[in-house]
C-alpha cells in the first residue's frame, strides 16, 4: 500500500506565506505538490524521495484566474480543464490554452496545471512554448519576496529550474492582448491523443491594420534541453504579411536554432525538419486569428 | 504520521486515518472497503482509479488521500440507485461492452462525468473524452456504442 515513501510528511497550508515557511525550514528534501500528475508517478517510481511534501492547492492565489491590467494572472494550481472553461482567456490567448488542453487525457486536465507543467521542467512540456511565444513571465514567491521570471528564463535543463530553496511559482502572467493579434500551439506526435510531443512549436504575433506584422515570438519544445525562444524565426515574419516567403524563410530558420537528441520518439534530423513544418503551420493559425480580431 | 481526514464520499460524510503516502486510491480500497475503483497502471495512464473529485473526473492514484479532506468525492459505488443500475452500467451489460471487467468500473465513472456535461455527444467526443481510460479486450467499439445508446435513453427519459 502506499507510493513507497514511508515516513513522508504531508502540509497543505492555506497561505502563500506558510507554504514558503514550510518549504525554506524544511532541513530534508521538500516538494509542492499542485496537481500531483507529474509528483506522485516519480514517488512511486522512487526517482524522489521527499521528506516533506506542501500542496499548494488550498492557497486562494494558486487557485484564480484574474483579468489584471488588459492581460491575465493565472494561478500556477489552476487545472488545464479550469483554463478550457475560461472563455476570456480563450479568446484573448487560444493557443496557450490549447497547448495546455494538449497534457495527458480528461483525468489528467483534472488535475495538471500550467505551473506544474512549467517547474516539472521537461524539454517535452507542451504549454511552456505557448507560454514563451506569449511572452508570459512567472511570479515566485520565497523567503526574500517576490520576483518575476520571464517563462523562457525559467528552465535551466531537464527537470531543472530557477527555483532556489523555498520558492514557489505563484502564477503565470499573461500580458494584454493587442487587436489584430493572435497565437496558437501544435504539436507532433505520431497518434492522435495521450502523447508526448516529437516536436512542438507556439507563434505568437500582432499584425498592423494594413496586415503587415509588427510583433512576433516563435518558441520551440522537444528539439533541445529546454523550450527555446527563436528570435531568427519571429524576425522572419516582422515586416511581413505573412507571405509565403516570410513563412519559409521563418520555418528554416526555427529548424536551424533546433539542437535535439535522437530518442525513441524521433531523430535528430526528423526533428529539425519536423520543427519548421509545425512552427510555419502554427504561424499560419496564428495569422488567421490575428487577421480575424 | 497518520492523519484524520474528513470527506464526503458518496453523499456520506466519512471520516479515516491515512498515512502521507496512500493515494486516494488505497484509502478507498484498503481502508474504506470501496473496492470498485482498480488500480491498473498507478501513474495515471489507464484510468481504471478514475473517480469524482469536487466534479472533476481524476486518477484516483494520483491523488494522495490526504488531499482530499473536505472534499465531495463520488465512486463507482454510488453510481447505481440502490439496485437499479444506472442506465450506462445496464447497456453496457447488455451490449457486451466489457470482458474481464477490471476498466469497466473508471469507464463508466468517466463515461457519467461526459454526459453529466454533454448529453449528446459524437462518437468522436466520446473517443477523446476516454482516451485516458484504457481497455486490453473489447477493442473500445462496444464500450462506445454502449455509451452512446445510454445517452440516446438518458436524453429520452
Amino acid at each position: 500500500m502506499g507510493l513507497g515513501t514511508a515516513g513522508m510528511r504531508f502540509e497543505a497550508p492555506e497561505t502563500l506565506d506558510a507554504a514558503v515557511t514550510l518549504l525554506h525550514g524544511e532541513a530534508g528534501l521538500a516538494r509542492p505538490l499542485a496537481g500531483g500528475t507529474d509528483l506522485l508517478v516519480q514517488l512511486r517510481a522512487g526517482a524522489v524521495e521527499p521528506d516533506l511534501i506542501v500542496d499548494l492547492k488550498r492557497i486562494p492565489e494558486m487557485r484564480q484566474i484574474a483579468a489584471v491590467d488588459g492581460g491575465f494572472r493565472i494561478g500556477a494550481a489552476v487545472t488545464g480543464a479550469e483554463l478550457g472553461e475560461h472563455p476570456d482567456l480563450k479568446k484573448a490567448w487560444p493557443g496557450v490554452v490549447e497547448a495546455t488542453e494538449l497534457i495527458g487525457s480528461t483525468q489528467i486536465q483534472g488535475r495538471a496545471s500550467l505551473g506544474g507543467n512549467l517547474c516539472n521542467a521537461s524539454p517535452a512540456a507542451d504549454s511552456v512554448p505557448a507560454m514563451i511565444a506569449a511572452a508570459a513571465a512567472v511570479t515566485v514567491a520565497g523567503p526574500d519576496g517576490r520576483r518575476e521570471v520571464p517563462v523562457e528564463e525559467f528552465i535551466a535543463g531537464p527537470g531543472q529550474t530557477c527555483l532556489a530553496k523555498g520558492e514557489i511559482v505563484v502564477a503565470v502572467n499573461l500580458p494584454p492582448r493587442p487587436d489584430h493579434a493572435g497565437d496558437a500551439y501544435l504539436r507532433f506526435i505520431p497518434r492522435t491523443e495521450m502523447d508526448i510531443a516529437v516536436v512542438g512549436a507556439g507563434v505568437s504575433l500582432t499584425l498592423d491594420d494594413g496586415g503587415l506584422c509588427t510583433h512576433a515570438r516563435v518558441a520551440l519544445g522537444a528539439v533541445a534541453a529546454t523550450p527555446i525562444l527563436v528570435p531568427a524565426a519571429a524576425d522572419a515574419l516582422i515586416g511581413t504579411n505573412g507571405d509565403e516567403d516570410a513563412l519559409t524563410r521563418m520555418a528554416e530558420a526555427a529548424s536551424a536554432a533546433c539542437r535535439p537528441i535522437d530518442d525513441k520518439r524521433g531523430t535528430k534530423a526528423y526533428r529539425i525538419k519536423v520543427a519548421g513544418v509545425m512552427a510555419r503551420r502554427a504561424a499560419e493559425i496564428a495569422l488567421e486569428r490575428a487577421r480575424s480580431c | 504520521m497518520s492523519r484524520q481526514v474528513s470527506a464526503t464520499i458518496n453523499g456520506d460524510a466519512v471520516d479515516f486515518l491515512c498515512e502521507p503516502e496512500e493515494t486516494l486510491l488505497d484509502v478507498l480500497r484498503d481502508r474504506l472497503a470501496l473496492t470498485g475503483s482498480k488500480e491498473g497502471c498507478g501513474s495515471g495512464d489507464c484510468g481504471a482509479c478514475s473517480v469524482m473529485l469536487d466534479g472533476r473526473l481524476v486518477c484516483s492514484c494520483l491523488v494522495l488521500g490526504a488531499e482530499a479532506e473536505g472534499r465531495v468525492i463520488e465512486t463507482i459505488e454510488g453510481m447505481a440507485d440502490g439496485k437499479g443500475l444506472h442506465p450506462l452500467q445496464r447497456h453496457f451489460l447488455e451490449q457486451a461492452a466489457l470482458q474481464c471487467g477490471n476498466c469497466t468500473p473508471g469507464f463508466l465513472v468517466a463515461a457519467k462525468a461526459l454526459l453529466d456535461r454533454d448529453p449528446e455527444p459524437s462518437e468522436t467526443e466520446v473517443r477523446y473524452w476516454l482516451a485516458g481510460n484504457l481497455c486490453r479486450c473489447t477493442g473500445y467499439d462496444k464500450i462506445v456504442r454502449a455509451v452512446l445508446s445510454a445517452a440516446a435513453e438518458m436524453r429520452e427519459a
